[in-house]
């Protein structure tokens, strides 16, 4: 005899959790400066040397690698490192003793995260642009973008699976020890031709290898098929997503039964 | 009302409330809300910058926000100072104003005898009493004496008309519906006494006397 349950439309509460996110991303100053400036930082000093890569403009390919290393950054920590956060002061709780739906908080950061990104793409095309005299057609600009909002997603499921099987003083680390040696190991800061051997032949296997191969084909170099990149993508989303769809249940059977 | 949980510590007092009424589909007006819960003086303050007891009136204002039928408070004001105490049950009145009902559970039973219309007592699992303060308040003698007195026995009280009578070194105490003759009695038998207090029972000394003093 389950009583009927009367549910809050969706809109205004998505509308009310995207503002929330918004919010919070404007009184975090350090959160979002740290967002926007470090990859700028990088790309000065990586991306504006005379260096070369194989098949194509260097200043491009760093560019669009640096572009890539931002959007991969958003995803991960807004929903790696404050997912971790909201379970560690047991916001989660407070959420749970509503009829809040799980979806409006997911669309508010994802909205909030693509705009993140945006901002921080614009910068670095203004960088790039400014101190680098990059010209593309409009064509490129838009295509790199475009497929980079896209490539959050795989991102943003694994920044939720480590969200939620990560504690909260844990999760920045573990970001940044997977993070970091990936985009190495990736060839978003060294092109890969320059990594070692026994790198190049792992580089493969990892996400953040494709999407900078979506990237840098985005902008006119033409690494391989990205169609594999796209497949490969498309399959880690949908680990990543399993992985975090487990370690949600998981929570629930050891926080809230 | 859920204490032992985080809030969003990045948003204003106001809008978390905000926030929360678009989760329930008749939520009260803000304005109400922050009215009832008292937030008014510091609605427009972060929630990470409030002092405990100010968070303990928003964890309120965010359990009242949905306009619900009934409220559960469980234990709700520890930890808290005497002041807050007291303002929070104010905002519990307000909201009981508004016909709704409210289940809460305490240990501070003057709490209970300020709210409540009607307590029920639960010794070990079992409802031991359940009716109004007052009249749980009449189960037990009118009266609670104590007072000092060095070396006296239990014994010295025998056949007097006493309950819930504790015996420690330095403290006597007792219910009773007739002081007057009881002390008589005590000072007849040459029972040492300092220090005499005459007051009133309240609840507390009623659920003390129905818990078997456990």
């Amino acid at each position: 005899m389950a009583a009927e349950v009367r549910l809050a439309p969706l809109l205004p509460m998505v509308v009310a959790q995207t503002r929330a996110e918004f919010r919070r991303l404007a009184r975090v100053p350090e959160f979002t400066g740290f967002g926007l400036a470090f990859p700028l930082i990088l790309y000065i000093f990586i991306g504006l040397q005379n260096g070369r890569v194989a098949g194509g403009d260097f200043h491009k390919y760093a560019l669009a690698s640096m572009a890539a290393y931002a959007v991969v950054n958003i995803a991960l920590s807004s929903f790696g490192i404050t997912v971790a956060n909201e379970r560690g002061s047991r916001m989660d709780a407070l959420m749970r003793a509503t009829p809040l739906r799980p979806i409006a908080p997911l669309v508010g950061k994802t909205i909030a995260a693509v705009v993140f990104a945006l901002a921080a793409l614009a910068l670095l095309y203004l960088a790039g642009i400014v101190l680098a005299g990059i010209s593309m057609p409009l064509e490129q600009w838009f295509n790199l973008t475009w497929r980079l909002l896209l490539g959050l997603i795989p991102f943003i499921c694994m920044g939720f699976a480590i969200g939620y099987l990560a504690g909260p003083s844990t999760a920045v680390i573990v970001v940044n020890l997977v993070f970091l040696p990936m985009s190495f190991a990736s060839g978003i800061f060294i092109p890969i031709e320059a990594l070692p051997a026994f790198i190049r032949d792992f580089a493969p296997f990892l996400p953040m290898y494709h999407l900078g191969h979506i990237a840098w084909n985005a902008v006119g170099i033409p690494f391989n098929d990205i169609l594999k990149s796209v497949l490969w993508l498309a399959g880690y989303t949908a680990a990543f997503l399993a992985l975090a769809l487990w370690a949600v249940s998981r929570e629930d059977d050891r926080r809230f039964s | 009302m859920l204490q032992e949980s985080g809030i969003p510590l990045t948003l204003k007092v106001r809008e978390v409330v905000d926030l929360f009424r678009t989760y329930y589909p008749k939520p009260l007006p803000t304005d109400t809300v922050v009215e009832i819960a008292g937030l008014g003086e510091f609605q427009h303050r972060l929630v990470s910058k409030l002092s405990g007891g100010q968070r303990q009136r928003v964890y309120f204002a965010l359990a009242i926000c949905g306009d619900p039928e009934a409220l559960f408070l469980d234990e709700p004001t520890v930890g808290l100072d005497a002041a807050t105490r007291r303002s929070f049950w104010g905002q519990v009145r307000q909201f009981k104003k508004r016909g709704k009902s409210i289940v809460l559970t305490t240990h501070y039973l003057d709490e209970a005898d300020a709210l409540a219309d009607r307590v029920v007592v639960i010794d070990h699992g079992l409802i031991v009493a359940e009716d109004s303060p007052e009249a749980i308040r009449a189960l037990v003698p009118g009266k609670k004496v104590s007072f000092h007195s060095p070396g006296i026995s239990a014994d010295t009280f025998s056949g007097l008309p006493v309950e819930g009578l504790v015996v420690d070194a330095s403290r006597v105490s007792f219910l009773t519906s007739h002081p007057e003759d009881v002390l008589r009695t005590l000072f007849g038998r040459g029972a040492p006494i300092a220090d005499l207090e005459v007051a009133g029972a309240g609840l507390e000394e009623a659920v003390l006397v129905l818990t078997g003093g456990r």
